[in-house]
């Protein structure tokens, strides 16, 4: 099942390579990552999304933890959370299809942030899930190009 | 007032006062300022190999011989990269070791310049960590990462990646080297949770067929002490996987040989068929376990180990107890003790059964080795014994890889732990010899002896010369059979014997070889030179001998797991019988 893996690592070269590098290593499946410093300069934030059983989840954590520069982790699927991912897609606007992907656009609450006279470029945010099911709304031929930030994501409750 | 040192100077000045006495090494381009350094100062003996891959193997032999931090020095690009196979025979062994590379100097990385390589990159996967130092300040508290790194925990092989311009002569620095280290990113574990220990306690107590199952874990943790007085103060059968013998005494009453693959009919079919393992610094390698879905079909897991990960990563286990194994045995051992005295007749009935059935098994006589009578041929078998016999059996013995390795493990009873050195995880030939020059080099008094075959000694046959250098009467045992054993062995069994490779043609001359290098050599052919040739080699202290032993060709190393989809009880015996 698909989980979402947050740690908290040293904010140092090379320690990227490594959450990666091992992900090669052990034949685990990474399906996005971002990564970013924190309110704290000397720690990264790193937030990875994979497919996995439970057992293998087990081993992907345990073998994380492991690595040197990695703090403190948790696997925010285990408890409540919020994830959020960004999706910036250039679309193909043109004629009676202007109108349709303007609406498509409001209902899904994105913004459209740059306009030519054949295209949109809109901006969504949101869980994985919803940025899945604006691609499915619109026709798959109007899309240009896009980008996805992957998903980042904290525990919902106020602690740390 | 504080020292000002350049670089180099640190660096060596930091290894001294972490109380390395070798480095073993070779010097390069990258190196040369920090080789300046080492000439300058005569506290640190540096051991110049033939090549890299040796040195970090003899780091390696040190290492598990003593329990210290092993030390490698190389250069950039080919150093390094040579140094890598040493590196990943640590990691899979969990050996401590820290190898510092040169770098090219900090402007030329990523331009492809002369003998740049990416050591940080490269040795990623088989190291525990590694370090790129980026100022000369930064020496010191790494260098204290790196030892402290590398023997805590589940211990394991740290790189330092050190540019030339770091070590630099010309800039100064102040030089202090600090006492503690704390990390927040790494708290190994040490002391196993009580109620946990408690629980495996409970379930050890109320068991009627338990097996106790070691690893090398026992030996890097120190904890052979504890589990000899558990062991004992239980009654229980015990097996030790390749990398563990040694921890419990191998000439013991309770002792039912080494596991898996080529383990003894009696550990593996106790293993088969018992109610509860505690395992202890082991890791369910595929090697033991065979089949895993039809391992221990019966028993209930309990599982010490220091390592997290390695907890249900293989086989699911009951009870997980993370911690050092000499803590957590102290701890059991406490909570045993007056358990074991309250023992019930019938609980103590039903231990008596396990081992009449255990016992049972022993009496297949599984190492049995079969001879014609009339022939004067040697079986590898009885080579190891007779070196057991005149050696005492006390000596360090390392080996390389294949038939002559099993035949080591099986054949030569270890009474102590750290005296069986060999590459269990990786399983690297051209092992043996430069880890018994690592073994000899910490234990200079000590017997050492190398038990290899013609295959593997040519691997890293060129530190016949270091050994010259440096005086190392290593003896080594050349268990000549004019082939790749071990391929030629599953050739026989999987592939009708089709030969493909496994065959050693145009051997040298071993002895006129050894000799060439100021060594003494024996060659060996028939059965009744056996043993008045090998007492005689074993007597010359102080000379490495070479004795090559020409074997019988066609022999297997035998019990052997039956694989594909076979559990530990199905094995072949002999050739062409199983059970």
């Amino acid at each position: 099942m698909r989980r979402i893996i947050s740690l908290l690592m040293e904010n140092e070269a090379g320690a990227l390579a490594r959450v990666v590098g091992l992900f090669a290593q052990r034949n685990y499946n990474i399906e996005t990552l971002t990564v970013a410093p924190t309110e704290d300069e000397t720690l990264s934030r790193l937030t990875l999304t994979t497919s996995a059983s439970d057992t293998q989840v087990e081993q992907i954590t345990k073998q994380l933890n492991k690595l040197i520069e990695v703090i403190t982790l948790v696997d925010l699927t285990d408890g409540e959370h919020i994830e959020r991912e960004l999706m910036l897609i250039k679309l193909q606007a043109n004629g009676a299809q202007r109108a349709e992907m303007k609406r498509t656009t409001d209902i899904f609450r994105a913004q459209i942030i740059d306009v030519t006279q054949t295209t949109y470029l809109v901006q969504l945010t949101g869980s994985s899930e919803k940025l899945d099911a604006f691609l499915r709304a619109i026709p798959r031929d109007s899309v240009i190009e896009m980008a996805r930030s992957g998903v980042s994501g904290l525990a919902r409750n106020g602690t740390k | 007032m504080v020292e000002q040192l350049s670089g180099g100077e640190i660096l060596i000045r930091a290894l001294q006062d972490e109380g390395v006495e070798y480095v073993f090494g070779y010097p390069g381009g990258a190196v040369l300022h920090i080789y300046d350094a080492l000439f300058k100062q005569n506290r640190i003996q540096h051991v110049l190999v033939r090549h890299e891959q040796a040195a970090t193997h003899m780091a390696d032999g040190y290492a598990r011989s003593t329990g210290q931090p092993g030390v490698v020095l190389v250069t950039s690009g080919p150093g390094a990269t040579n140094a890598i196979t040493g590196i990943a025979t640590a990691c899979m062994d969990s050996i401590p070791m820290v190898v510092i590379s040169g770098q090219v100097m900090s402007h030329l990385i990523g331009t492809d310049s002369f003998q740049e390589t990416d050591m940080v990159g490269i040795s990623r996967p088989i190291v525990k960590h590694s370090f790129l130092i980026k100022s000369a300040t930064d020496i010191a508290i790494t260098v204290k990462k790196a030892f402290y790194i590398a023997r805590t925990g589940r211990p394991g092989p740290v790189v330092i990646d050190i540019p030339k311009d770091i070590t630099s002569p010309t800039d100064l620095y102040p030089y202090q080297y600090p006492d503690q280290i704390v990390m927040r990113s790494y708290t190994p574990a040490s002391t196993g949770p009580p109620e946990q220990i408690r629980l495996a306690v409970n379930l050890l107590m109320g068991s009627e067929r338990p097996v106790i199952y070691t690893g090398g874990g026992v030996i890097q943790g120190n904890g052979s002490a504890q589990l000899i007085q558990m062991t004992r103060l239980l009654g229980f059968p015990i097996t030790s996987t390749l990398m563990g013998l040694g921890a419990y005494p191998g000439t013991d009453e309770q002792f039912l040989g080494m596991l898996g693959m080529h383990g003894t009919f009696e550990a593996n079919n106790a293993m088969h068929h018992c109610d509860l393992v505690l395992a202890i610094g082991a890791r369910f390698d595929d090697r033991v376990t065979n089949t895993v879905s039809k391992f221990c079909p019966y028993a209930k897991i309990i599982h010490i180990d220091i390592d997290p990960a390695a907890i249900s990563k293989n086989v699911v286990v009951d009870i997980p107890i993370i911690g050092a194994v000499d803590l957590v045995l102290t701890e059991m051992i406490r909570l045993l003790e007056p358990e074991v005295t309250r023992r019930s007749d019938e609980q103590k009935q039903l231990l008596v059964e396990w081992w009449e059935q255990i016992n049972g098994w022993r009496n297949q006589d599984c190492l049995r080795v079969i001879r014609q009578e009339d022939s004067k041929i040697i079986k590898p078998q009885e080579a190891v014994q007779a070196v057991y016999k005149i050696s005492g059996g006390t000596a360090y013995v390392t080996s390389d890889v294949g038939q002559h390795q099993m035949f080591a493990a099986l054949y030569h009873p270890f009474d102590e732990p750290r005296k069986w050195i060999n590459s269990g995880g990786l399983g690297t030939m051209g092992f043996g010899l430069p880890a018994a020059m690592g073994v000899q080099m910490a234990h200079p008094d000590a017997r050492v002896i190398c038990i290899t075959g013609e295959g593997s000694i040519q691997m890293n046959i060129q530190e016949l010369s270091t050994c010259s250098q440096y005086g190392l009467g290593i003896k080594i045992i050349n268990l000549n059979n004019q082939a790749l054993g071990m391929v030629k062995q599953w050739q026989d069994m999987q592939y009708e014997g089709r030969y493909s490779h496994s065959y050693m043609d145009s051997l040298p001359d071993f002895v006129g070889l050894a000799e060439s290098y100021g060594h003494a050599g024996f060659k060996i052919t028939s059965l009744d030179e056996l043993e008045p040739v090998l007492e005689e080699a074993l007597s010359m202290d102080n000379r490495l001998v070479f004795v090559d032993i020409l074997v019988d060709p066609m022999e297997h190393v035998y019990p052997m797991l039956v694989a594909p989809n076979g559990s530990m009880r199905d094995m072949w015996l002999r050739k062409g019988v199983r059970t």
